[in-house]
């Protein structure tokens, strides 16, 4: 019976390959543990119901395998049998949902002591823009886009002139506060992803779209494109730094505001001008 | 007419009877069967060769016509998966390669395989060449439009593949072709590639809806007496469901089509809001991107059903009939088809949790979505409760089936990861989505497709397909495409996102590579080995051995025909008369292990069948 043993050989592989992988998730740098747990769940739950339907075809391969001289029962339904399967899989299928839906009620509600990150993609680049003193951003639309304007900042709005401007690919984060990530993109779909945060949200052209995680690890992350954005979309990586407190109070003090950009801006415009008189 | 078989000369003899006005004669009351309502359908005879052959109007050679397109397309997609793996697996090798050349390879991969290959297959090869046969009919109701639809097709199929020669080459999309990229400068293909895309595609629907249109009312309205729908094999009902989701889901894909070309061509803005590219705000504003999205998966989710049904109601019916035990749970196994159908309308969304669209939506996405897992495990227990207690024969066949099994449950767990909306967040758009659907929509549809070829060829060709080389096509594929997709899902825990070009350079990608050499191998290994069945397939046509009547024992009408293979009009003088479900295996009491659909009560009646 070579066929049920190579079959058998495929589960035990599956169930090594699991235990043994070298490969599985990044440490986690974020709040979201929790749907680790539920993945985890979900293996236990999902992989179980996969091993016990494998071995059970397996033992019917050795069990029932043709002879010239049996014949197989004739039972077209057992309503009783397929109930209880019916009933069994519903409350597994409820028990892993569960917890799926109370994560996600987490996921899309955000804390109000976020404090937003403006997040705007290109292809294929990212740029970043915090609220300044006020706590708000102010509005934005692409007509506005322009070198001394890079998010597109619209100049009548008060709360636009003190935001700040990082200038840069790599945004700071202070460590273990939440943070509402805003995301835009000029162009086409894009996807702020830092696996180690596991969170992700696609960043759309036309409209602003929003998560939100706590990162709770100091360090340095890679952040990925995880919506396909073009020929690009492989290269386009950015940075994310975690710091303490105090070392992001620094960071943050020596960024430029809005309104201090706009200013160098004309005065790089006036001293060109007065270049070009001479 | 062939006599050699009993059961043809009982219903012979029966239903002329019963066309005389009066009831049966051997027993009137148990032998009874409605008189048919209408006449015979007439049959236009092709004359020539090209009749007969190319623009055929019988059913089973446009089946066999939309098989050998699709396994056309199929293998070109092959070939694209290799270039890809190549890439992927061994950069150094693959010199030639930019990333333009691999996002297009990558999309026509996914077009083809999803839509060209498997929609085809299915639906336009073993539809037309199954549901004639298994409802006892003659042909299907219009064969004209039937041989118009696989023409449209051939033509869709051209013009895809044009789209390979022209400047800029086909689309790099990727197969979802979400705007704004899509038809934007900086995406391959964006030029005359993603126009031909959408007229290819736009030409598929439309040919797909002249077939669907057939199945459909070939299956309501031209089954044949005694055939009710309670008593159809499940293959019909795979098939039936699957075109009914097919001409309500397809009408998404071509309005989404139509609309991008126009934003395309005219400048409308129906996708396409205010857009800054190179420094220039172009000429678009106010649509939206996210509603292409809402479209294309209110036709994509149905799709992945329209592929999987039929590979439902196939496999039952070939675990069924090797392992000599009527399949379990018949009405159960219907109304899950028909559930399953009617609920993939209703969880489109799932692919879009990340989308940007309102993420209040993922509550009722997810829990629609996880409803739909339970009919699918009622099937699931129903095939091996099948095997349970079954007189299995383990030949190729059965060892597709055993393999689709093993890879549907696989795909089908790693769906309720990304079904469960905050569980999909970290593994979407990683290659946990990709292992998912290979393995689900992928493998698992493969494995049956296989089977089907292995247990239907004696029917087509007349001859028996090698079993030694089956069974070696068969272990390489299964093992391969398991030690593909499998590993594969791990990459997605380390959170490698999919359709990168490149992906080593950062630490965590890395210790990936040994991986990504393995499944490249493992992906050349497994294409090969396909080819075994085409030389399988050559070497049988020249000197294989014939194929008795009925090789496998099944009950279905297919192989009650007059002659082997059927010729045009299946069935003779008389269509046959059906008393049963296909599914009397091993009754006891019976004289053989099988009960054919055409057999009246009053021959066997010292058995104990269940009213069926």
């Amino acid at each position: 019976m070579h066929a049920g043993i190579i079959f058998l050989l495929v589960i035990i592989g599956s169930v090594l390959f699991h235990i043994f992988t070298p490969w599985y998730w990044t440490d986690i740098a974020s709040n979201w543990g929790g749907m680790d747990d539920t993945i985890t769940l979900t293996f236990w739950v999902g992989g179980g119901v996969f091993v016990a339907v494998c071995l059970f075809m397996i033992y019917c391969v050795f069990r029932y395998s043709h002879k010239e001289d049996r014949r197989a029962e004739y039972k077209p339904e057992d309503k009783k049998l397929e109930k209880i399967l019916t009933w069994a899989t519903t409350l597994g299928v409820a028990a892993l949902l569960a917890p799926g839906l109370i994560i996600w009620n987490q996921y899309v509600n955000v804390p109000k002591n976020a404090i937003e990150v403006d997040v705007m993609a290109w292809q294929w680049g990212w740029q970043y823009r915090l609220p300044g003193a006020d706590g708000k951003l102010g509005t934005t639309q692409v007509r506005n886009i322009a070198d001394n304007n890079p998010f597109g900042i619209n100049p009548d709005d008060p709360f636009g002139r003190d935001d700040i401007m990082v200038e840069s690919d790599v945004i700071n984060l202070e460590n273990n506060r939440p943070v509402k990530i805003l995301l835009r993109s000029v162009d086409v779909l894009h996807n702020w992803y830092v696996p180690q945060f596991r969170a992700k949200m696609d960043a759309v052209p036309g409209t602003v779209t929003f998560y939100w995680f706590e990162p709770n690890k100091v360090g340095e992350y890679e952040v990925l494109c995880a919506e396909y954005c073009g020929v690009g979309h492989y290269a386009m990586r950015g940075g994310v730094e975690v710091q303490d407190k105090a070392d992001y109070e620094v960071w943050l003090s020596e960024q430029e505001t809005f309104e201090q950009l706009s200013a160098r801006y004309e005065k790089l415009n006036v001293d060109g001008n007065k270049l070009a008189k001479k | 007419m062939s006599d050699e078989y009993d059961n043809n000369k009982s219903y012979k003899a029966q239903s002329s009877e019963v066309m005389d006005g009066s009831t049966g004669s051997i027993n009137p009351d148990i032998d009874y069967v409605r008189p048919a309502e209408v006449g015979e359908q007439d049959l236009y005879h092709g004359h020539s060769f090209i009749e007969k052959w190319v623009f055929c109007q019988d059913a089973k050679v446009i089946g066999v016509q939309y098989f050998l397109t699709a396994v056309f397309t199929g293998i070109v997609g092959l070939i694209l998966s290799w270039l890809m793996r190549l890439q992927l697996g061994f950069p150094e090798l693959a010199g030639f390669m930019t990333a333009e050349h691999y996002y297009q390879f990558v999309t026509m991969h996914g077009m083809i395989m999803v839509v060209y290959f498997l929609t085809a297959l299915f639906l336009g090869g073993f539809g037309n060449y199954l549901i004639p046969l298994m409802v006892g009919a003659r042909d299907m109701v219009f064969p004209y439009v039937n041989m118009l639809s696989f023409w449209m097709f051939f033509v869709a199929v051209a013009v895809l593949m044009a789209s390979f020669f022209v400047p800029g080459g086909p689309t790099g999309a990727g197969w979802t072709l979400y705007p704004p990229q899509t038809i934007l400068e900086g995406t391959p293909g964006s030029g005359m590639g993603i126009l031909l895309m959408l007229i290819s595609l736009s030409l598929f629907v439309i040919g797909f809806t002249m077939g669907g249109l057939n199945y459909m009312i070939t299956i309501l309205q031209a089954r044949t007496r005694g055939m009710t729908l309670m008593r159809m094999p499940l293959t019909v009902w795979g098939i039936f469901t699957a075109t009914v989701l097919a001409m309500l889901a397809f009408p998404a894909l071509l309005v989404s089509a139509i609309m991008m070309t126009l934003d395309k061509v005219l400048q409308t803005s129906f996708f396409m809001p205010t857009i800054l590219k190179a420094g220039e705000v172009l000429e678009y504003g106010g649509g939206s991107p996210i509603l292409f999205q809402h479209l294309f998966w209110f036709f994509g989710h149905p799709e992945v059903y329209i592929v999987a049904l039929p590979a439902f109601g196939i496999v039952s019916d070939l675990i069924s009939v090797h392992a000599r035990k009527n399949i379990f749970g018949y009405r159960m196994m219907v109304w899950a088809i028909v559930g399953i159908g009617g609920l993939s309308f209703f969880v489109w969304a799932h692919h879009m949790y990340v989308s940007g669209m309102n993420p209040w939506f993922g509550f009722f996405f997810a829990t629609t979505t996880l409803i739909i897992a339970v009919p699918t495990a009622m099937k699931v227990y129903n095939w091996i409760l099948t095997l349970w207690r079954g007189n299995i024969r383990i030949n190729t066949v059965m060892l597709w089936c055993l393999g689709f099994i093993v890879t549907f449950v696989n795909g089908g767990i790693t769906g309720i990861f990304l079904g469960n909306v905050s569980v999909d967040v970290p593994l979407s758009d990683t290659y946990f989505v990709i292992a998912h659907f290979h393995m689900v929509m992928g493998i698992a549809p493969l494995m049956v497709i296989m089977g089907a070829v292995y247990h239907w060829f004696p029917l087509v060709a007349g001859k028996m397909l090698h079993e030694g080389l089956g069974k070696w096509h068969f272990w390489i594929t299964f093992l391969g495409a398991y030690s593909i997709y499998f590993p594969m899902h791990y990459l997605g825990f380390i959170g490698v996102p999919r359709r990168y070009f490149e992906m080593y350079d950062s630490p965590y990608m890395t210790s990936a590579v040994g991986m990504n050499e393995f499944i490249s191998i493992a992906a050349f290994i497994v294409g090969a080995a396909q080819f075994i069945l085409v030389f399988n397939i050559i070497k049988t046509l020249k000197t294989g051995k014939k194929a008795e009547q009925n090789p496998w024992k099944a009950n279905s009408l297919e192989w009650y025909t007059s002659t082997v293979p059927p010729e045009h009009g299946n069935f003779g003088e008389r269509l046959p008369v059906v008393h049963r479900w296909p599914y009397d295996f091993s009754v006891p009491g019976a004289k053989d292990d099988f009960i054919p659909q055409t057999t009246a009560p009053s021959e066997v009646i010292h058995t104990e069948v269940e009213k069926t």
